[in-house]
């Protein structure tokens, strides 16, 4: 079962990872956009839409990455008190009543949106002669299947909680914050820290 | 099982909250099976409480968002026409997605994430903390002025508060306590100024107010710069009165720590004398010593001078410049001059051969400022042809170059206002000051700046400078900003690896930048994930609130109450103030503004104006227990024995000035109102 989870983990990483290079080749489209237009005045009528569909691509694909990260914002008044039962059982409830009907009606509805778009040959109307739009719209379905398959991945996990207390493990990520990372960065030791207390003791004495 | 405190205090919470729902929900009107107008307003009202419910559990709020907004738009629909209603829902969240995907406001948030990810691995905020810390060292307290500096710096340019909290905690933290700082002193000024980001543009958060409440993203940057500068000024000026008032929490440095080494060729200048201008000059004609070397620091040196020469000779094209059609090209130009002022001495330092550290490091910088701005190439290759020649010659002659180049093109001018005089007596004045006061340590001090606080300065003002004054859209600033935080990445990295072996750096640099593009590209695509999903969880729930009618039924109950302007101002900052202490400023904004931007022009309240308080009120989000994010991200790296109490205690202070912060802005808006009026009218 571990091994099914940490696939379908894998899967989401891989695709959420692979369209995160959106980022760099959308830095640099609009830094060449900005130059093209402003020092050699020659702007491209299909940039915007280009800029927009990287952007909605981007965000959209990574969402079940996302997930599968646990990087999605909580309310994390209460949730971080939990014994980890209490956690998977609130999660697994909230799971089966919010996640899979909206997932799931985003994903259906995208996917008649889509097919309605590839059906009358859609192309953009921001500019003339815009882009064809409908991969674009694909990404909608696209990207809502692939959190589903993450969400029933997550419940899997609540369920294997509930029963055993622990939460199943995930592959590791790089974190935002990533504590280790950062003291190699700037040169401080876990034994620097430590030898600090030495300061702050005698302050606390002293009130 | 010993339940927790907090979990009685938010238990309790969700319990009065549901019983007042419970008992005020209007039961016996929906059990007809047919709702009406009324029933669906108080079947909004429901929706919102059982969401603020809901997300309190710490399901992940997006999909909350998502799935409850499904249901009760459904039911929505289903009251007026109940055949079409699930096609009618489908189309609702599908258009609603779809307009998030191509939400052209939305498109600059990965951007800046990108650009901030980039600067905080391009590994300069040891280098930029030492450099302040030193050069502010006389300043009271100045461990502390000098972690907000940093951290207010920093934050703006990468806006990632874990991450600076976090590094100031390994840097900052240990020397203050080394210096005998109070450690609630020191663990306020950290997790203040890391909060600092989130205000100070370019901010994620202003975007996404702007996205919400359609207010135009650059008027919030412009209009927020100062409330930010503001909120910075007063944390120093408060740690200043403390180290004053109570210098036992904030003794001065010793000179042991104010030391700074001196390199051989300026130990062997220094017994000449105490001025570094004045040294070099002598060394110069003292052909014992390197002449290349010996110049190269003197130009650097003069550079604050040739800076203010600089700046001096465009306000004066500006001033005399001929009456012009508009006051706007005025403005921009005033614009460009300060601009330019700025990255005078990055351009200058590249224009010296031999490569110090310096020069390879103010260069990235240049070319942003190349890229950003380049309707004002032509005016900064006009302040930089004088500079050269200036160079070599002792400062005296600086006046001189300034007065005689306008002179030729005098001809077609308007007679130099008065305020010109003042402004170039002034400049003059600090130009003399700054070159006598330029010792041997000073102008050490002087090239660690160089090395790491101008480079970023100047980055964040070009990007900033080109939102504001019109010459991008905050969308290609934040990917220009990021193609410049990539070089700045790779600048740092190059002289990093060159010092400690110069034979492969060039290898070294690119595998370890191919690292930090990945690793920056990774965490930009989960962090946008996250405020886009959230987005599209909102505008879903948005939608159904206002298909149901709960926004009438909250306006007219919020009306009906006949609440005056300033009585509504300061509800809705409190509750926001309070929806601070459990949410987190994403959630805040794209669920409760939908709410709260409507009723603003039943009170004439501008929604750009509001967009500030709330700004500068969110920064108590930050600080604010349990969520105070910025305190356990400090804790986790601080000695064992300081404890969460000490933080949160010392954080207190400052939120106290955040309040202060937010009465000013109130009492005067012009603070933040006035440059965005001056700009866009």
């Amino acid at each position: 079962m571990q091994q099914l989870l940490l696939l379908i983990d894998r899967i989401s990483t891989f695709v959420g990872q692979a369209f995160s290079w959106l980022i760099v080749s959308l830095t640099l489209m609009i830094s060449w956009e900005v130059f093209s237009r402003y020092v050699l005045d020659h702007p491209h009528a299909w940039a915007f839409d280009a800029m927009i569909m990287q952007y909605g691509t981007l965000f959209m694909m990574a969402g079940a990455y996302t997930l599968a990260k646990n990087g999605h914002v909580r309310g994390d008044v209460l949730y971080s008190f939990f014994e980890p039962r209490t956690q998977a059982t609130l999660d697994l409830i909230l799971y089966i009543l919010f996640f899979i009907p909206g997932v799931v009606a985003l994903t259906y509805a995208g996917f008649f949106y889509a097919a309605e778009s590839w059906a009358m040959n859609e192309h953009s109307n921001i500019t003339a002669d815009g882009p064809a739009i409908y991969p674009f719209k694909t990404m909608l379905p696209l990207a809502g299947g692939i959190l589903l398959l993450q969400g029933i991945i997550e419940i899997i996990r609540c369920v294997i909680c509930v029963k055993t207390g622990v939460w199943p493990s995930r592959v590791n990520d790089v974190q935002e914050v990533d504590v280790d990372k950062l003291k190699e960065m700037v040169h401080v030791k876990d034994e620097d820290i430590q030898a600090l207390d030495k300061y702050v003791t005698p302050v606390r004495g002293a009130k | 099982m010993k339940i927790k405190k907090e979990l009685w205090f938010g238990f309790t919470l969700m319990a009065i909250i549901l019983t007042v729902v419970f008992i005020y929900t209007p039961w016996s009107n929906f059990a007809d099976g047919h709702l009406d107008h009324a029933d669906l307003g108080a079947l909004g009202l429901l929706m919102l409480a059982l969401i603020v419910v809901a997300i309190m559990l710490g399901f992940p709020t997006a999909f909350t968002l998502m799935g409850m907004g499904m249901f009760f738009g459904w039911l929505a629909y289903r009251s007026s026409n109940p055949e079409f209603a699930t096609r009618q829902i489908l189309d609702l969240m599908v258009q609603r997605a779809y307009s998030v995907m191509s939400n052209d406001v939305l498109i600059a948030i990965p951007l800046f994430v990108f650009m901030g990810y980039l600067v905080e691995r391009a590994n300069l905020i040891d280098k930029l903390f030492k450099s302040l810390h030193l050069s502010l060292a006389r300043v009271p307290g100045a461990l502390a002025v000098a972690t907000i500096v940093t951290c207010a710096i920093f934050a703006t340019a990468t806006g990632i508060v874990g991450a600076v909290v976090t590094l100031m905690g390994l840097l900052a933290l240990p020397a203050m306590l080394r210096g005998g700082y109070g450690i609630q002193l020191a663990a306020g000024a950290i997790t203040a100024g890391g909060c600092l980001g989130i205000l100070i543009p370019p901010s994620v958060l202003l975007i996404v107010y702007g996205a919400t409440a359609g207010v135009s993203v650059v008027k919030l940057y412009a209009g927020a710069f100062f409330p930010g500068l503001m909120l910075a000024s007063l944390y120093v000026g408060y740690v200043i009165l403390i180290a004053k008032w109570k210098p036992h929490l904030a003794p001065p440095l010793s000179a042991a720590e104010r030391f700074v080494p001196l390199p051989p060729l300026s130990t062997a200048l220094a017994p000449k004398g105490n001025n570094a201008v004045a040294g070099l000059w002598s060394g110069l004609l003292n052909s014992a010593l390197p002449k290349r070397a010996v110049s190269t620091q003197l130009l650097i040196s003069l550079l604050p001078a040739i800076a203010i020469a600089a700046f001096l000779a465009v306000m004066y094209f500006s001033a005399t410049a001929p009456a012009q059609n508009l006051d706007t090209t005025g403005l921009v130009q005033a614009g460009g001059g300060v601009t330019n002022d700025t990255d005078t001495p990055s351009e200058a330092g590249g224009l010296v051969e031999p490569p110090t550290e310096s020069d390879g490091l103010a260069e990235p910088p240049k070319e942003l400022g190349a890229l950003a701005e380049p309707p004002l190439a032509a005016a900064e290759a006009e302040v930089t042809s004088p500079a050269p020649a200036k160079a070599v010659e002792p400062t005296a002659s600086v006046s001189n170059a300034t007065d005689a180049k306008p002179a030729a093109a005098a001809t077609a001018r308007d007679p130099v206002p008065t305020w010109y005089w003042i402004v170039l007596a002034l400049g003059l004045g600090c130009l003399a000051l700054i070159t006598r006061m330029m010792n041997w340590q000073r102008l050490e001090i002087f090239k660690m700046l160089l090395a790491s606080f101008f480079p970023l300065a100047i980055m964040i003002i070009a990007v900033l400078g080109s939102i504001v004054f019109g010459l991008a859209t905050p969308t290609e600033a934040a990917a220009v900003g990021a193609l410049g935080g990539l070089i700045l990445a790779g600048a740092y990295r190059y002289a990093a690896a060159k010092r400690e072996s110069s034979a492969s750096a060039v290898m070294k640099t690119a595998r370890e930048l191919g690292g930090i593009i990945k690793e920056s590209s990774f965490l930009t695509a989960k962090t946008s994930a996250m405020v886009c999903w959230l987005f599209v969880g909102s505008s879903i729930f948005s939608a159904s609130f206002a298909l149901l009618g709960g926004q009438d039924i909250i306006e007219r109950w919020v009306l009906s109450m006949g609440l005056s302007t300033v009585q509504f101002m300061l509800l809705s900052q409190f509750i926001i103030f309070i929806l601070g202490w459990p949410l987190e400023w994403t959630e805040i904004i794209v669920i409760f503004m939908p709410i709260f931007i409507p009723l603003l022009p039943k009170f004439g309240v501008d929604p750009l104006f509001f967009g500030l308080l709330v700004a500068l009120n969110l920064q108590t989000a930050f600080l604010s227990p349990p969520v105070a994010m910025a305190a356990f991200y400090l804790k986790g790296v601080s000695p064992p024995h300081v404890t969460l109490n000490q933080i949160f205690a010392g954080m207190m202070p400052f939120m106290g000035i955040q309040v202060i912060a937010l009465t000013i802005l109130y009492i005067w808006p012009q603070i933040g109102l006035w440059l965005p009026g001056l700009l866009y009218k």
